[in-house]
């Protein structure tokens, strides 16, 4: 019986990555680091794993090219979407955060 | 060559994108616009918690260890789906209906263990309108975020169902290559989903 499609890539490896992946990630959130770095190690790891499953199982790596960026543009809006919230989440720390206006308004209610 | 044939006969202009169907390039340009709904829900739920001094602990309060056993589920049931496409091209009808069953299966199950962690955290107070470790807003996100991918996965388990009729009623694999293909594609962009979910929403 002749191959219908393109070739199929080692599954089971990429199994056991997405795999020990998934246990790296929960390691992580219990490693004496700092909360930044923690986040910005989760978001990687995340990353390189949804990369994986894109590029493998829905085998974007064997597609033409502009399938493939037709896949990223949602990453790249929702990246964008993140700067279009910045301001409005920065405008409603500043009106909730109790902590700080009435110190610099009327310090000595303190 | 007797499969070309129907194709062609089908789809009479080919895309250069996805030579093999159109429907490929349909389901890769939905599930771009999938991915924004879910890329909106996301970057909404980051500028809800960024602005929220009361935030809990998401993976102290939710509790990760069902949640990583659903993970394992669904990358496993990704590999079986991938594995059915692969039967499938080597021409083993029997065992690619075998593996798309596996795929749904994994989906059923994924899908039961969200409703008793559901059910399991509305006992114990976390509601849409109510959360009982701080902000309000962590409860309204958390329900519908994992309920917009639940509701994707069960989509799907009915999308594989009919796939699995689909491919045990056509005796020639080939003729049902490029629809289970397409069906693939649907259930690993659900794993993709939950790969961010899981990560932003429990881990983060």
């Amino acid at each position: 019986m002749a191959e219908t499609g393109h070739k199929h890539p080692n599954y089971m490896a990429i199994f056991w990555y997405l795999a020990i992946l998934t246990v790296v990630e929960i390691a992580v959130i219990y490693m004496p680091l700092a909360k930044f770095t923690i986040g910005v190690l989760l978001c990687a790891l995340a990353v390189t794993k949804a990369a994986l499953v894109a590029m493998y199982f829905m085998h974007l790596r064997f597609e033409a090219r502009t399938l493939g960026w037709i896949a990223v543009t949602p990453l790249a809006i929702a990246t964008l979407l993140v700067f279009v919230l910045l301001p409005d989440g920065f405008a409603v720390l500043k009106k909730t955060d109790t902590t700080q206006q009435p110190a610099a308004a009327a310090p000595a209610k303190h | 060559m007797a499969t070309a044939t129907v194709h062609s006969a089908i789809e009479p202009a080919e895309t250069p994108l996805t030579p093999e169907s159109w429907g490929k390039l349909g389901m890769w340009v939905f599930l771009a616009g999938d991915a924004v709904g879910f890329g909106a829900l996301l970057a909404g739920y980051g500028a809800m918690r960024a602005t929220s001094g009361d935030w809990p602990n998401p993976y102290a309060v939710l509790g990760i260890n069902l949640t990583a056993i659903m993970t394992f589920l669904l990358i496993c049931s990704s590999v079986t789906m991938v594995k059915a496409l692969e039967w499938l091209s080597k021409g083993d009808r029997t065992r690619a209906v075998q593996y798309l069953f596996f795929t749904a299966l994994g989906g059923a199950i994924f899908v039961s263990l969200q409703a008793y962690e559901w059910t399991h955290l509305i006992h114990r107070g976390l509601h849409i309108n109510q959360n009982p470790w701080g902000a309000t807003l962590f409860g309204t996100s958390f329900f519908l975020v994992t309920g917009f991918h639940g509701l994707h996965v069960t989509g799907g388990v009915i999308y594989l169902v009919s796939m699995i009729r689909y491919v045990a009623n056509r005796p020639d694999p080939a003729a049902s290559y490029n629809a289970v293909e397409i069906t693939g594609l649907y259930w690993h962009f659900v794993d993709l989903v939950w790969i961010m979910v899981f990560t932003f929403m429990y881990l983060l």
